[in-house]
């Protein structure tokens, strides 16, 4: 590869800050209100940005820090807030999350939360779960990662067998929850899937504004997390340390990690994992659905074999859609991530072993301009990752296949589906259009046959 | 009839118009736990500043901040681009430790002969305030390397709200004013202060005044340059629209410069119109105020049998506001009495205690006027008062939706030009498409009563 500039600055982020992937994976939980112990801005950044992704409202508290509170702690705001964001909401739980600004003055969140819980304990007391998530080191999937930790770490107790399976999904799209809840069913298991955001990230129509949209993992079901059978945990680059960890030290149950299940062979693993839990054999409908995608592969391998593509976004997503473009035909040439896990550039190799693939050239820690850089080197037909992606693919008149987080410049980011066979399904179909409307509108002549 | 509780401590922000003397409490810090709309001073600082193409934006902080404004905004520019870039110096955990200066120092080094800007604006987050970097002496001597004006935005995110952005945006831009050649300038010239070019607005307002024979100077700050500005004390008059964002620049170029100001507003037929006529009066020139009634006049004899539509299947219709920015809600109260609709509530989240007053005159009686809201509330004023229209940013829209009100986006994000007379038409239209679109019948608030099995048992006219 030739000289890649490091620059000292970003210029277009591929990431988010920590306290935005907390501020998600609380609201997915039951009677769940995210708190931001910082300053107000941020809360109703993250708001906005996650608001327009989703298209949904999401309600997240600050203590709404200002100058006096940096000087002299900010204790007094947080318990305000808190308070008042019981009141309000009357919430089961609140979620509160730290930022760079109280990371900085030194909060000691636990020690103020124990403080609160003294002042105001009650029947009337929400749950309070903190986690820290200073913005200045790592990113969204650290603070959605550490977030379900903390919850598991916090809440869950009681190891009393119940024979249930926890499963920690990572983040990925409501749909996707959706559809692993209806695998975990087909396999008639149990499963407390955490975080679940899938309705209150993704609600009907209402009469009223909810106070808290309902839905997200029970409360009663995370308690009980310690007592399942096993947990299996999503993501190829987990954190060392996670919730599945938790669990697994702290109540010794037993812990599977595998990549999302995203293409054939991951998704084989998947339900192979699931069949042994559940002494089951794979269901007939999602047997059917993997044959109909074999199927459809045949029907369409043709337009896309040797397209070359530039993957970004979370790691454990780029892992995932590296696996099965490879499976497809398509040739990864780049894979970028704006996360630092270390564990990036392995888990694509893992992820592409067994296929003729050349293996693409993996960076973490980069932002647009570097993807941008290096994708423009190595020549590519296609970019598939999340809207950021766009000023990109605008400038240099590429397609761009939307997945993952976030979609600002479509509707239904909340409803793709990236999981599972039927989210290969999909994926395929988005893909091989894609380049069939490329070459179409590209013909001088146009045709209605392909 | 309110089925939410509202907190105590909010009470005094929320007025109903007839019900007690007018008295409403605002500029107040936002309530920790009342999830405000409200955004912070760097937000407010980046939403004047943004629009200035030609100027390289680094956001000294760490990552969030940045990524959250990257190309948020509608404003347009007709030539460079600079400015739908996000740059930041993505603060580490080190950086905080020993002080950032060093990095911000080396990332301009590196940025400013890449990019090649006019000018360096580098904005402070409130984590810089705390740690204490000194933005002014790196911009000096990175300024000093460079030759060309590096200006730090003290937009620590501590010191207050937005409107304290917008100062600290005024106090950046004033450095660059007076530092051009005004030679030449036309003695009938302006400065369009507070239009950030959305969807190409201020190309529209720049023509009507170009037709009225006026000379624009610099736009401050839609399609913005950093030379225009540096000259803008040459003009006669500053046009400053908005109640907040650029008044302080315009009021500090006429202590400096003695040059006067007029607020106006593009917003709406009435509102645009005395926008032409209050500069054509300033100039007194009777030949240019005849050519600003003859734009007028002109536009309004398409535009006027066009609204009438409009008005026949809007009347009687409700809406609400809730916007940035008090002066935008003004506009919005007479431009939906132009087409039939009655104002039921409006609100502001950095609305001055001159600025409700007015509301409260120009409004009907039992209009909630409301500072600093939250979504709790804002949906309970819309339940309350059941509207049929919902005007606000981002943030706002999923509460109308969630609700099953129609929604228009009045905010720095919208991609519809809704300013002079064309934008007024394009309201309309966008209104009456938001307001008449079918699928209001079926949300569950105007779903007719169902049975059980969910069949319809009475239906809806
Ligand atoms: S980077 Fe810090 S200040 Fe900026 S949005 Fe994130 S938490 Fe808030």
């Amino acid at each position: 590869m030739s000289k890649m500039p490091s620059y000292t600055s970003t210029t277009n982020a591929c990431k988010l800050c920590k306290p935005l992937g907390a501020s998600i994976a609380f609201r997915g939980i039951e009677g769940c209100v995210p708190f931001l112990h910082g300053s107000q801005g941020c809360a109703t950044y993250m708001r906005r940005y996650i608001i327009s992704h989703f298209n949904e409202p999401i309600d997240i508290a600050s203590s709404s820090l200002g100058e006096k509170n940096a000087i002299y702690g900010g204790g007094p705001n947080l318990k305000l807030g808190l308070k008042n964001v019981t009141s309000k909401y009357a919430p089961q739980l609140i979620g509160v999350a730290t930022t760079c600004l109280t990371e900085t003055i030194g909060d000691d969140v636990p020690m103020l939360l124990a403080e609160y819980r003294n002042e105001f304990g009650g029947s009337e007391m929400p749950l309070l779960v903190h986690v820290s998530t200073p913005s200045y080191s790592g990113t969204h999937m650290e603070g959605f990662h550490a977030a379900v930790k903390a919850v598991v770490e916090q809440l869950a107790s009681d190891t009393i067998a119940n024979g249930s399976i926890n499963l920690l999904s990572g983040f990925i799209s409501p749909a996707d929850i959706r559809y692993l809840r209806g695998v975990c069913d087909d396999f008639g298991m149990a499963t407390t899937i955490l975080p679940d955001y899938s309705d209150t990230l993704d609600g009907p129509a209402e009469n009223d504004y909810p106070l808290i949209p309902a839905g997200g993992t029970p409360l009663h079901a995370i308690k009980q997390m310690g007592g399942a059978r096993a947990t299996i945990e999503l993501g190829a680059t987990l954190p060392a340390e996670s919730g599945g960890t938790v669990l697994l030290h702290r109540h010794a149950t037993p812990l599977h990690r595998t990549g999302l299940p995203i293409g054939i062979r991951a998704t084989d693993a998947f339900f192979a994992l699931l069949s042994e839990l559940s002494g089951r054999a794979v269901p007939a409908p999602h047997a059917a659905a993997r044959g109909r995608l074999i199927d459809s592969m045949v029907d369409g391998h043709k337009y896309i074999f040797g397209k070359r593509a530039v993957i970004y976004g979370e790691e454990d997503l780029v892992v995932g859609l590296v696996s099965f473009l490879a499976e497809i035909g398509v040739q990864p040439v780049l894979c970028a991530s704006g996360g630092k896990s270390g564990r990036f550039a392995d888990a694509i190799t893992a992820a592409l072993a067994g296929l003729d693939c050349e293996l693409p050239i993996v960076r973490e820690d980069v932002d647009f301009f570097d993807i941008e850089t290096l994708a423009l080197e190595l020549g590519i037909d296609l970019v598939i990752g999340h809207s950021k992606g766009y000023t990109f693919a605008r400038k240099e008149n590429l397609p761009l296949i939307r997945v993952g987080f976030p979609i600002h410049d479509r509707v239904g980011g909340q409803r793709i589906l990236h999981l599972g066979y039927h989210g290969a399904q999909a994926l395929f179909d988005l893909i091989t259009n894609t380049v069939i409307d490329r070459k179409q509108s590209e013909s001088p002549v146009g045709y209605s046959y392909m | 009839m309110s089925t939410l509780p509202l907190l105590n401590e909010r009470s005094s922000q929320i007025h109903r118009k007839g019900t007690a003397p007018f008295e409403l409490e605002c500029n107040k810090d936002s309530l920790a736990g009342a999830v405000s709309q409200r955004a912070c001073v760097f937000c407010g600082s980046r939403v004047v500043l943004y629009p200035i193409a030609d100027a390289l934006h680094l956001v000294h902080g760490p990552i969030g901040c940045a990524v959250y404004t990257w190309d948020i905004r509608g404003a347009l520019s007709s030539g460079p681009e600079l400015h739908r870039l996000s740059f930041s110096t993505d603060l580490q955990e080190l950086d905080v430790v020993f002080g950032g200066e060093k990095k911000l120092e080396k990332a301009l080094n590196e940025l400013i002969p890449l990019h090649k800007p006019k000018a360096a604006f580098v904005y402070s987050t409130c984590i810089v305030g705390l740690i204490g970097d000194d933005l002014e002496a790196v911009c000096k001597k990175v300024g000093a390397v460079h030759g060309i004006p590096v200006l730090p935005v003290q937009s620590n995110g501590l010191k207050g709200n937005k409107r304290a952005g917008y100062e600290a945006a005024c106090d950046a831009m004033a450095r660059l004013v007076g530092t051009g050649d005004i030679t030449g300038i036309s003695k009938h010239s302006i400065n369009i202060l507070g239009d950030f070019n959305l969807a190409g607005e201020i190309w529209l307002i720049r023509e009507y005044f170009e037709r009225m024979g006026i000379e624009v100077v610099a736009n401050i700050t839609g399609d913005g340059r950093v030379d225009d500005i540096r000259r803008c004390h040459g003009a006669a008059l500053n046009v400053v629209q908005c109640s907040g964002a650029t008044m302080d620049l315009a009021n500090r170029m006429q202590k400096r410069y003695g040059i006067p100001s007029v607020r106006v507003s593009y917003f709406g037929v009435e509102d645009m119109a005395e926008a032409l006529y209050t500069v054509g009066r300033h100039f007194g020139d009777q030949e240019m105020l005849e050519k600003a009634r003859q734009i007028v006049k002109k536009e309004l004899v398409t535009l006027l049998p066009e609204l009438a539509k409009y008005k026949k299947a809007l009347s009687g219709k409700k809406a609400a506001i809730y916007v940035g920015g008090a002066f935008k809600a003004f506009s919005l109260v007479k431009a939906f009495r132009l087409i039939g609709m009655d104002v039921v509530m409006v609100g502001s989240q950095t609305g001055t205690k001159e600025d409700y007053l007015e509301l409260e005159q120009i409004t009907d009686p039992g209009t909630i006027i409301v500072d600093d809201s939250n979504p709790l509330e804002l949906s309970a004023f819309l339940r309350e008062k059941d509207v049929d229209l919902f005007v606000g940013g981002v943030k706002e829209r999923p509460i109308a939706y969630k609700l099953g009100v129609a929604f228009c986006d009045h905010n720095h994000e919208r991609k519809e030009m809704l300013a002079g007379f064309q934008g007024m038409l394009n309201f309309a239209r966008e209104v009456y498409g938001s307001v008449m679109s079918p699928v209001w019948k079926f949300v569950p608030r105007r779903l007719p009563l169902q049975d059980q099995d969910g069949t319809e048992v009475a239906s809806e006219q």
